[in-house]
């Protein structure tokens, strides 16, 4: 099973929605900026991780909303019962 | 139109929630057993949930006209007390005659130690001997891709288990194709912020197909939305899926995949 529906039918109802979760992240972003110390964050891995999913939501191949869910994941260890 | 809400726990809803899901068309509800809200600090108190479960709830639905079923165990988050959990283990056996028990749920994992892998094996062991089928629960955010992989690595070293007869639950967009390409069940549940929402899983949907899959609100502890399997009809409507698609996920499917049991006591309106 596909989409029923064409890309620009798409586009025309969800470009508010996805207008409004992009400002909402910017503005995320900006409230952290904002913040007191803000240099005792420049390394923390949860920022990193926010800047290469980004980086994910730029690449033109779909499936983004997996590799973001993956580049939040802990990593599977096969040895996990030792 | 009629729905199944699969995966709903009514023991932290008011009666009001009831009435709501009466109107939205909700015909039949499973509540797996899972967290009370704090840790339960005795195996009896674990004795009185079940008959909650399988009683009072069951009354309460009916009297809104809902078919309430439920499953038994403890749940991944108690599981880290493994004596407790032995001891709630051997309590189940007294509730397995009981009308209205679909089998062992929702087991699985939270924080994925070592604690609570040592009882969802045993659980998945406990279900095997008994022929019931299971319900498994994955784990949140970050822990929900390695645990599942662990679940499927216990249930793949189990040679009784069959796939058919476990239902995946919590299942995203990085986990969906782990538990179908295995032949297991599964279900992706509607919840604000840390799970799916509606436009979410009928993505999902729109990706994997419409097999062996079905919706649920969990309606729990947290700021959760009883009445979100609903809206994910809406969704689909909206999206011009037929109403045939749209029914085999939120009614047949869970059917289907109930009727494996030998109390699955449904009777279907007219
Ligand atoms: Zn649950």
């Amino acid at each position: 099973m596909t989409s029923t529906r064409l890309a620009g039918e798409i586009l025309d109802r969800d470009f508010l929605a996805i207008r409004h979760a992009i400002l909402n992240i910017a503005a995320g972003l900006d409230r952290v900026g904002d913040g007191r110390a803000v240099d005792s964050v420049a390394g923390d891995p949860r920022l990193e991780r926010i800047h290469e999913a980004l980086k994910v939501l730029a690449e033109g191949e779909t499936g983004r909303a997996e590799r973001v869910q993956m580049l939040f994941s802990r990593a599977y260890e096969s040895n996990w019962r030792s | 139109m009629n729905y199944i809400d699969p995966h709903i726990h009514m023991v932290s809803r008011i009666t009001d929630d009831y009435e709501r899901l009466a109107r939205s068309g909700c015909e039949a509800i499973s509540e797996p057993a899972f967290w009370a809200g704090f840790d339960r600090g005795s195996a009896e108190a674990f004795r009185d949930y079940f008959k909650q479960l399988t009683e009072f709830e069951r009354n309460r639905a009916a009297q809104f006209g809902i078919q309430h079923f439920c499953w038994l165990c403890i749940n991944a988050k108690e599981a880290e007390n493994v004596s407790l959990s032995r001891e709630v283990i051997a309590l189940i056996p007294e509730f397995l005659d009981t009308p209205g028990v679909l089998g062992i749920g929702e087991i699985g994992l939270n924080k994925n130690t070592p604690n609570e892998a040592t009882i969802f094996t045993e659980q998945v062991d406990f279900a095997a001997s008994h022929e019931e089928l299971i319900l498994i629960h994955t784990p949140h955010l970050e822990d929900k891709y390695m645990g599942t992989r662990m679940i499927l690595d216990v249930l793949a070293s189990d040679s009784r288990v069959t796939p058919g007869r476990v239902l995946i639950d919590h299942v995203e967009e990085h986990t969906v194709k782990l538990a179908l390409d295995g032949g297991y069940w599964c279900g992706m549940t509607l919840y604000p912020l840390t799970k799916c929402t509606p436009a979410r899983a009928v993505d999902i949907i729109e990706r994997v197909g419409v097999e062996r899959i079905m919706v649920n609100s969990a309606g729990d502890w947290g700021v959760s939305d009883p009445t979100a399997v609903p809206k994910f009809v809406v969704e689909m409507r909206s999206r011009g899926h037929a109403e045939s698609t749209i029914r085999k996920i939120v009614y047949d499917n869970p059917l289907s995949f109930f009727s494996q049991s030998k109390r699955f006591d449904f009777t279907p309106r007219d």
